[in-house]
Order: C-alpha cells, then sequence, then structure tokens
C-alpha cells in the first residue's frame, strides 16, 4: 500500500464548490475514476498531478509527501485526452521532451525513444509532426512518452474519449500490455463501464467533490445501492 | 501550474516595467513642474478649454462609433471568405495607414475627397455645381475612420479567426443561417475584443493633432493635444501644459474605464495547426454584400494610398534613395524603430508574463488582482501622455548631463515605445494566452522550463506573434514625427523628419517621393509581419 | 526575453555614438532651424564660406522652427553651449529679450542693415526679411483681391488656406497684419474672411501642401515664394497678389547669447552675416529678401515680385503684450457659426 497513491483529507475550494478526498490507490493496479460530469473526477486527478495545490491535507505517492511540489516534481505521467504533443515539434522531439526537458539526449535515450514507438506500433515515425497522425496514433505517441519516462504513477483523463470505439478496445490493449510490463500504477478517468471492465482491478465513483465508493471492479459494477452510480452504469 | 519562482520573476518582471514607466513619465512630468516658468498661469481652465475638452471627446467618441461599426462588417466578410482574391493583401494594406505620417495620410485623402479630388471632381461631371467640402467635421472623422477601420478591421478578424473551427462546424451543420452565426457566434467573440479595440481607438483620436487641425477648417476643431502643443512650444507654460495633460488623461481615462467594464476575457480554444474552413455564407446575397463590404473598404483604403503613390512618382527616385541625407535619415528611422520594436517586445512581455503570473493565483488578493488591473490599465493609457510633454521633460532632465543629442535618439525609442505598447499588448497578450492555455499543463508536467521552455515551445510558436508586433511597433515609430520634433538636431532626422523639412524648403516632389517611399518601407514590415499566414492556408 | 537584451544595448550604443564625433578646434554653436540647415538651405553654403576666413568650426544645432528656437533656448538656461541664436523673428524679439540670455551684439555696422520699416535693434541683427502675402495659383484664380479688404469681403467660393496663430508663425504674421489695418475692426474682418477659409493648419507647410496639391487656389506665404518657383521650376503660375493697404513684414534676426563660449567669433559670424559672401546665398535658399546689398545680382525673378508700397511691423512689446487678447479675439470670431 505504501507505494501507491494515497489522500489524506485532501480539501480544495475553487469557486463555490468545495471537494473532500480521502482515498488510497493500491500500488501496480489500474483504478479506473467514474462519475457525472462536474463531480470533480478532473480535480481529484489536477491534485495528484500538481495542477492544483490542495487547501489542507496531505498527498503521499510512494510514500512520499508531494503535497507542495511542482508537477514535474511528481512521479507521474500524463495522457489527457487532447493536446498531448506540441503540435509544432516532431515526435521524436516530443517524446524525448519525456525524457529530458532541456533535449539532452545520449544515444541510449535516442534509442529508448526508437524502441518506445516501436513498442506503440509507431515504428519509424520520428521525424512525423502531430499535425499529420490520426488521433490514435497521437494517443499512442503519448503512450510512448510515458514509457520513456519510466514514473511509477500514469495519470490518464479520458484518453480514448476522442476514439471510435474500435480503435478504443486495441488502445485499451496496449495500455494494458504496457502496464503488465511495466507494472506502473495507472489512474484513468473514464466515462465508460466498459473501459471499466476492462481494464481497472479497482473503481472510484466520485459525486459532487467525494469519492462515493471504493471497490474491486466486479463489486464496483454490480452494486445498485447508489442511484447515481446506477444511472451511471446504466447510462 | 507555475513554480514558486516562476511566479515570482513574472511578478518581478511585471513590477520591474511598472516601475519603470512610471518613473520614465513621472520624471518628465516632475521636470517640467520643477521648472521655474516666471509667467503665472492664470488662466488654467477657461470656457476656451471646455469648448474644447467637449470637442475633443465629441469628435473622438463619433470616429470611434464609425470606426469599429464600419470595421465589423468588413471583418466579418474577411473572416468568411478565406479564400478572397488578393485577401493577404488586403490585410497587409489595413497595416499601411498606421506607420504613415499622418500630414501624408490627410494629403492623400484631399487627393481623393478634397474639393479638387477625385469624387468632386466625378461630381462635377453629373451636374453638381459646388464642390463638397469636407473641411470640418466630416474631414475629421473621415480621416480618422481611414486610419482607424483598419487597425479595428484587422484587430476584430483575429478575434474572429480565433474561434474554434468547431464552431464553423456545428453551426454550418446546424444549418444556422447568417444572422444567427452572426448573433451567436460572430457577434459574442467581437463583442470581448471590442471594449479593447473602440478604448485603443478613442485614445488615438482623443490625442490627434495634425488631421484635427488641417482638415478641420478652423480653430472651432481643437483638439486639447493642441492646446498642450501651444502652451509647450508656442507659450512656453510648462505648468499649464501639464494641466492639460491631466485633465486629458484622467477624463479619457474615466471613459476608458467606462467602457473596459465589459468582460474582456477570450477563452477561445482553438486546435493548433488547424486551417479555419467556412461553411456559411454560401449564397448568392451573402457573396454579394461580403464582396461588396471588402471592395468598398479596399477602395476606400487604396486610393488615397494611390494618389500618394502617384505623386510619389513624378519625383526623382532613384536619386533620393541614393540621397546620403535620405541615406542617414533612413539608418537613423531604422535604428529608432528597431529599438522601439524590442523594448516595446519585452515590456509587453513583461507585464504579459506578470498578469499570467497573477491569473494563475488560485486566490489572488486584492492588491495582486489591483496591480493586475494596473498593468493592464497602464498598459494602454499610455498613449494618452502627450509626447511633446515627455520630450520637453526629458530634455530638461538629460540637459545637465551632456550633449542632448546623445541621449536623444533612446529617449525618442522610448517614447515610441510608449506609444507603440497598447497595440502591442493587444497583438501578443492573446496569442501568449492561447498558447499557455495549450502548453502550460503539458509544459509544467514534464519540467520544461527556463531556456529550454523558450526555445522548443514558446519561440516556435509566438514567432508569428511576435514578429507581426514587431512590425506593428516598428511601421509605428517609423512614423512618428511628433517625439523627434524637440530633439531635432542635424545629428537626428528620421525619415517623416526628411519629409516635414523637404515640404517646409519648397520641395514639395521630393517631400512626396519621400512620403512613397516610406509607405513602400511600412508594407514591407507589414509583409515581415503577416509572413507565413500564406503558409499556414496550405499548411 | 533576455536574448534581446543585447540587441537592444547595441542597436542603443549604436545609435547614441553616432553622434559623438566633434573636433576639437575652435567651434562657434550656431542655433538655428531646421530649414536654413538643410541640404537646400543657407546652411552648407553659409558654414562653408565663414570656416574658410574664421579657422573655426561651425557646428548648426537646428530645431523645427523659429518658435522652437527660443523654447530651446529657454530650456537650456544660462548654460546653454549655444554661441549665436540666429532664426528668431521680430514678433520673438521682446520675448527673447526678456529671457535674459542674450547680450547687446555692439557693432555698428548693423547700421548697414537696411530692411523696409527701418527695424534696427542693439541685440539683433537682421539677416533677411519677407513680406507676408497671400499667393495664389495663376491656374485657377484669375482675378486675384488686389487689397486686405477684397480678401476679406471676396467671393466666398475662392477659398484660402491659412496658418493658425497658435502654433506658427506666418499664422501670428496673417493676424497682426489684420490687426494693422483694420483695429478693433479686426474681430468682425476675420467673421468675414472666415467664410473664404478653407482650413488653418498647423504651420506653413500644410498649408503650401495643400496650396501646390491643387487644393486651394490661395495660401498664406511671402511676397518671396513665387521666387522659388520662377528660379527652381522655370515656373510662373503662382503669384503673390499685392496689397493695396501694404503688407506685414517679417525680419529674421540673430543674437549673440550671454553665456556664449566665442564671443569674438560669435560678432565675427555677426559680421560676416551681413556682408555679401552671406547675403548672397540667402534669396536663392532661404527664398527670403537679402538685409544689404548682394555682390552678384539677384536672379530676374527677384524684379518680378510684389514690391509692397506699404509695410506693415508692430513693436515686438505690443505684439508681446497684446498677443494672447488677440489670439482670443481671433478664436472667438473664427469659431463662430
Amino acid at each position: 500500500m505504501a507505494d501507491g497513491i494515497l489522500l489524506e483529507k485532501v480539501e480544495l475550494k475553487l469557486g463555490t464548490k468545495e471537494f473532500r478526498f480521502d482515498c488510497a490507490i493500491p500500488a501496480g493496479t489500474v483504478t479506473a475514476m467514474t462519475g457525472p460530469s462536474g463531480s470533480g473526477k478532473t480535480t481529484l486527478l489536477n491534485l495528484i498531478a500538481g495542477f492544483e495545490t490542495a487547501d489542507s491535507g496531505s498527498i503521499r505517492i510512494a510514500g512520499d509527501d508531494v503535497s507542495r511540489k511542482h508537477p514535474s516534481e511528481r512521479p507521474i505521467s500524463l495522457v489527457f485526452q487532447d493536446n498531448n504533443l506540441f503540435a509544432h515539434l516532431d515526435l521524436f522531439t516530443n517524446i524525448g521532451l519525456g525524457i529530458s526537458p532541456s533535449l539532452k539526449l545520449s544515444p541510449e535515450d535516442r534509442k529508448s525513444i526508437s524502441q518506445a514507438l516501436e513498442r506503440v506500433g509507431l515504428g519509424g515515425f520520428e521525424k512525423r509532426m502531430p499535425g499529420t497522425l490520426s488521433g490514435g496514433e497521437r494517443q499512442r505517441s503519448a503512450f510512448a512518452r510515458a514509457l520513456v519516462r519510466k514514473k511509477p504513477v500514469l495519470l490518464m483523463d479520458e484518453p480514448f474519449a476522442a476514439l471510435d470505439p474500435g480503435l478504443r478496445l486495441s488502445m485499451a490493449n496496449l495500455l494494458l500490455e504496457l502496464h503488465k510490463e511495466t507494472g506502473n500504477t495507472v489512474l484513468i478517468v473514464t466515462h465508460d463501464p466498459d473501459e471499466v471492465s476492462r481494464l481497472a482491478d479497482h473503481a472510484l465513483f466520485i459525486d459532487h467533490g467525494r469519492i462515493l465508493l471504493q471497490a474491486q471492479a466486479g463489486e464496483f459494477l454490480a452494486r445498485r445501492d447508489i442511484p447515481a452510480l446506477t444511472e451511471f452504469l446504466s447510462g | 501550474m507555475l513554480t514558486g519562482a516562476e511566479r515570482r520573476r513574472g511578478i518581478g518582471y511585471g513590477v520591474g516595467s511598472l516601475v519603470g514607466i512610471t518613473l520614465f513619465v513621472g520624471i518628465a512630468v516632475a521636470a517640467l513642474f520643477s521648472w521655474d516658468a516666471g509667467t503665472a498661469s492664470g488662466r488654467l481652465f477657461t470656457a476656451y478649454t471646455w469648448r474644447i475638452l467637449q470637442f475633443t471627446l465629441w469628435q473622438a467618441a463619433l470616429s470611434t462609433l464609425l470606426s469599429v461599426t464600419l470595421a465589423l462588417p468588413v471583418a466579418m466578410a474577411l473572416a468568411r471568405r478565406p479564400g478572397f482574391p488578393g485577401r493577404i493583401w488586403i490585410i497587409r494594406l489595413m497595416a499601411l495607414p498606421m506607420g504613415l505620417p499622418v500630414l501624408i495620410g490627410a494629403l492623400g485623402l484631399i487627393g481623393i475627397w478634397g474639393r479638387q479630388g477625385i469624387i468632386n471632381s466625378l461630381m462635377l461631371k453629373i451636374g453638381v455645381e459646388q464642390p463638397v467640402s469636407i473641411y470640418g467635421l466630416s474631414g475629421i472623422l473621415l480621416a480618422h475612420v481611414f486610419f482607424n477601420l483598419p487597425l479595428a478591421a484587422r484587430l476584430l478578424l483575429a478575434a474572429l479567426e480565433r474561434q474554434p473551427a468547431e464552431y464553423w462546424l456545428l453551426s454550418s451543420s446546424l444549418g444556422m443561417k447568417p444572422l444567427s452565426v452572426f448573433r451567436f457566434i460572430e457577434w459574442p467573440a467581437a463583442r470581448r475584443v471590442m471594449p479593447g479595440i473602440a478604448g485603443l481607438i478613442f485614445m488615438l483620436c482623443a490625442t490627434s493633432f495634425t488631421l484635427v487641425l488641417v482638415l478641420g477648417g478652423g480653430p472651432a476643431a481643437t483638439t486639447l493635444e493642441v492646446a498642450i502643443y501651444q502652451s509647450l512650444r508656442f507659450d512656453f507654460d510648462p505648468p499649464r501644459a501639464i494641466a492639460l495633460a491631466f485633465l486629458q488623461i484622467g477624463i479619457t481615462a474615466a471613459i476608458l474605464i467606462g467602457i473596459s467594464l465589459f468582460p474582456n476575457a477570450d477563452d477561445a480554444g482553438a486546435i493548433a495547426g488547424r486551417v479555419t474552413r467556412r461553411f456559411d455564407g454560401r449564397t448568392i446575397g451573402t457573396g454579394i454584400w461580403d464582396t461588396l463590404a471588402i471592395l468598398l473598404a479596399t477602395l476606400f483604403l487604396i486610393l488615397p494610398l494611390s494618389s500618394i503613390v502617384f505623386a510619389g512618382m513624378c519625383a526623382n527616385l532613384w536619386s533620393l534613395l541614393t540621397s546620403p541625407a535620405f541615406l542617414r535619415a533612413a539608418w537613423t528611422s531604422f535604428t529608432i524603430a528597431i529599438t522601439a520594436g524590442l523594448l516595446t517586445i519585452l515590456i509587453s512581455l513583461a507585464i504579459i508574463s506578470a498578469r499570467e503570473a497573477i491569473a494563475d493565483m488560485k486566490r489572488p488578493g486584492r492588491t495582486a488582482r489591483g496591480f493586475s488591473a494596473l498593468l493592464g490599465g497602464m498598459s494602454s493609457l499610455v498613449l494618452l501622455v502627450p509626447p511633446v510633454v515627455l520630450g520637453t521633460g526629458w530634455f530638461l532632465m538629460v540637459r545637465p548631463f551632456g550633449d542632448v543629442a546623445r541621449f536623444a535618439p533612446l529617449l525618442v525609442a522610448i517614447i515610441n515605445m510608449l506609444m507603440a505598447l497598447p497595440f502591442v499588448m493587444r497583438v501578443l497578450s492573446p496569442a501568449v494566452e492561447t498558447h499557455r492555455r495549450r502548453t502550460a499543463r503539458l509544459s509544467a508536467s514534464l519540467g520544461i522550463s527556463g531556456i529550454s521552455k523558450l526555445w522548443r515551445i514558446d519561440l516556435p510558436i509566438l514567432a508569428r506573434p511576435l514578429l507581426t508586433a514587431l512590425s506593428f511597433a516598428m511601421a509605428l515609430s517609423l512614423g512618428d514625427l511628433g517625439a523627434v520634433a524637440l530633439f531635432g538636431s542635424s545629428d537626428l532626422t528620421t525619415l517623416p523628419w526628411l519629409v516635414y523639412s523637404r515640404l517646409s524648403s519648397y520641395r514639395t516632389n521630393d517631400a512626396d517621393g519621400l512620403a512613397l517611399i516610406l509607405g513602400v518601407i511600412c508594407l514591407m514590415l507589414t509583409m515581415l509581419g503577416t509572413a507565413g499566414q500564406r503558409e499556414a492556408k496550405h499548411g | 526575453m533576455r536574448r534581446f537584451i543585447p540587441f537592444i544595448t547595441a542597436a542603443a550604443a549604436a545609435i547614441c555614438a553616432s553622434s559623438f564625433a566633434q573636433a576639437q578646434e575652435k567651434t562657434l554653436n550656431l542655433y538655428t532651424y531646421e530649414s536654413f540647415t538643410s541640404e537646400w538651405g543657407p546652411g552648407p553654403k553659409v558654414k562653408e564660406a565663414f570656416e574658410k576666413t574664421c579657422g573655426c568650426k561651425v557646428n548648426f544645432v537646428s530645431v523645427s522652427d523659429g518658435v522652437a528656437l527660443l523654447t530651446r533656448l529657454k530650456l537650456e538656461g544660462p548654460k546653454s553651449d549655444a554661441d549665436i541664436a540666429l532664426g528668431l523673428d521680430t514678433n520673438l524679439i521682446s520675448e527673447a529679450k526678456s529671457t535674459g540670455l542674450f547680450e547687446p551684439h555692439g557693432l555698428d555696422n548693423a547700421v548697414a542693415v537696411k530692411v523696409p520699416g527701418d527695424y534696427s535693434d542693439d541685440t539683433f541683427v537682421p539677416y533677411d526679411y519677407g513680406h507676408f502675402a497671400v499667393v495664389y495659383d495663376t491656374k485657377t484664380l484669375k482675378n486675384p483681391p488686389k487689397s486686405l479688404k477684397e480678401l476679406v469681403e471676396g467671393d466666398p467660393s475662392q477659398k484660402i488656406a491659412i496658418e493658425d496663430p497658435r502654433t506658427s508663425t506666418p499664422g501670428l504674421g496673417l493676424l497682426l497684419w489684420v490687426k494693422s489695418v483694420y483695429g478693433d475692426k479686426a474681430p468682425e474682418a476675420w467673421a468675414k474672411l472666415k467664410k473664404r477659409v478653407l482650413t488653418v493648419t498647423p504651420g506653413w507647410s500644410e498649408a503650401y501642401g495643400l496650396f501646390t496639391k491643387g487644393e486651394v487656389p490661395m495660401v498664406l506665404s511671402y511676397t518671396t515664394s513665387p521666387a522659388y518657383h520662377m528660379v527652381e521650376e522655370k515656373s510662373e503660375q503662382y503669384q503673390a497678389a499685392s496689397f493695396s493697404e501694404g503688407h506685414y513684414i517679417q525680419i529674421e534676426v540673430a543674437g549673440i547669447l550671454k553665456g556664449a563660449h566665442e564671443k569674438d567669433l560669435a560678432r565675427q559670424f555677426l559680421k560676416f552675416m551681413v556682408s555679401p559672401a552671406f547675403q548672397n546665398v540667402i534669396p536663392t535658399t532661404n527664398w527670403m529678401m537679402p538685409v544689404t546689398k548682394t555682390s552678384t545680382p539677384l536672379p530676374d525673378a527677384f524684379s518680378k515680385l510684389v514690391q509692397p508700397q506699404k509695410t506693415f511691423l508692430m513693436g515686438s512689446d505690443e505684439v508681446a503684450k497684446n498677443r494672447q487678447a488677440w489670439i482670443d479675439e481671433w478664436l472667438a470670431a473664427m469659431s463662430l457659426n
């Protein structure tokens, strides 16, 4: 447990909205995070990633208190729904920036970039510009960057939402393979109950800035005593 | 999303700029104030002052209203027709009036609209006996629209083009008619930037000097700027000049604060590298309307410019271009313009990063919010400080430290920087904001910062708006005569100064030729500023 | 952002450095207006001729016009580098004297100077003069006014461009001209003339520009203006109208500053200024009349110019005392609807 993500009495007020999170996300697992729009999923993600700073409480990653740390100092890789790549830089540079923000790359680093691209099925795409890629290819590149960063935690904010269903399936499989290879801790925000069952070991349900339920994926999907969750699962 | 250090640095830059500009203006004013003029300025606010104040505000309000209202259909038409023949040149043309010395523009306008101009000749042919005179309020409005409509149209066009491409897709798939597109997409987008644009134009028109006198037809048309100039240059009565300058700044600022109470936020989330495609406006009616709007605006712009070109062609351009006087003046103008341009960009970026740092704070205190507003206000209000006040004040300041001619170029460049700051802020601020929105989280999570961020992430994207801003500021500085006038010495001859000098030695032909050359230089700067826009269309 | 700073300092240094070079020999600092020193003006020739005789360097500092010249001297005060101020006109003399910055020239050959109206002064020496006149375009105006009265009362559709007395010397000249002719009736005269005034420009250049562009058939300028067009453009299209009441004169003068470093040199220059070497240059460069006999005959064109029968000139003290009141009078009359 100490290796995972631990949120203790994390409180945050944004405008009129109040958030309060308390949870432990076990290391080496895939945890799905669901909930209605505006419930606080992205806020929770932003808190862990460091884009929001909590008013009180603490956030620990692998036992280390990161509450006051800048996003770049947290052991985290990120995949957003969109704008994962700098549109004016080629894939090699985009991924290279994941290793070294000043792009100081050793020969091994360069090799690992090519290997990561190979691994996500984009071998030889080093010089391609993001604008020439399909949506799926752009998300794969983001995975490749997560691979080379070798961070223990991967946060994903609806990474497949913009993709068509067939593509989602293959991307999910790719994600699982990578997860097995690296053994990282994955936290993924999703709107899709199928994705929960397909990907996740655990699941969180968030509503009105609170975590209403945290359970094993199987149990989560079977719960019918929380109206909001029932609505979500059936919708 | 900024690190604490980044935030502190940003705010530091802002404080630096604020202090710098305040000192620059304040020292000039203090120097003038401490001057013992020996004359008691008994008659500060007479009926005369109130009358010119009224006229100043009235003509500025009308000019602003006309410029912005007429610019809207032009900008909308240009936005709706990305493939309009020669569109890029029309947009480039629109940056031209800004860089022209106002007298040249006025003479160009008179060539078209004057008593002997094309319009009156045509009227004569169709049987109108008496020439229609533009002198008076109508002439002032005409000239102000000529100089400011293009500016408004360009800024509005930029705002329309910042709308996400999806909006146009959506509106067409929803089957929205032009009126609905206007109501739900174009107008909201335009309305957000309009207070800013209107404020800028209002300031430009309120401080107008030469245009108002040349085209005003008589002393009933007098602005405060004329009175300030008179009291400093002709009567040499600094306290009165400063009192009038404060009146001008105070009243105009109050009006601007009035307009700026409207929200000025811009939350467009456009996607990088995607080219706007418009699916609306495919009917014949809108086609005719748009073509008409663009053509009329282009004609309105190009006719006076072409009368400048025709006049200039009569001069011996080659011997002008190779004359040592021209080369010297061109070099002086260029060094001042580039210094002013780079300074403007530097200060703008400092102010923008400070405001960004404050916006990034979760709960900025009242001081921080006030500081941010102060920075925003100052960066536009500096336009109201009369250059003649700054010039005279600094003349007094640097005088004890040696030959004024040595400091003059730098001072002129700084004064030009203050003039250009509001324009450059309007170009850079939205560009930086959009860029940050797209890349801030990613850069922060990857820990890209400092030089590496500047070099790899910021410069490639911001190069184009920076270039636009630079060309804008340089064109403004190139066309400026006011700041140089006081320091004027044999060592500091700029191109507009040379034009005036030729005019005042009867060499009208040479002056016309130089005006043409100056116009061409400004056009070249504009091309630099809009470079890459065509590539974007194919990319 | 930091990358730009070296650029800026380099550019700033470059533009500052360009103005250093100065010779070590004796230098006469001469403050004047810009059109005097421009490459077409008398400046370059005057400098060359004087430097030949004085074994010194002449350094021009030029500002936009005579009024700016006086302002500049006031701003610089007693510590000014100026040895000589050249380019004030008679209307500014009272104000210039009251600054206490000038000292009497102490030259008796100033008497040799011959200016209409017999102007002479112990501090300022005239170097040229011109009469204000309405210059008209013979192509569009067949019956030019023959008197100020005809100008005031003539056809309102025949327009004139005049200069603003608040911002320019010719504008002030016209104001004084009308005052000299009409006295207390000046406001009524202005109210009538107003109908013929196309526009009031801030300075001479703007008005004359409108005139040569054909926008307006008459402009307030000088009797000598047609000489330029006759000599340089071989054109007689533009002529000055002779007014039967007489013309107001503008006399341009130079004086020595109290704080001058090179007083002997300055006095030497004033002597040179009224000698043929200087005066020969004036007519065809400054396009004004010389104040002493030139050694070379004036171009033909000058004999064709209007020779005013009567010259108006108000005392500069009187002008200084009443200027503001008369301008207010003018403003009121011109702002009527």
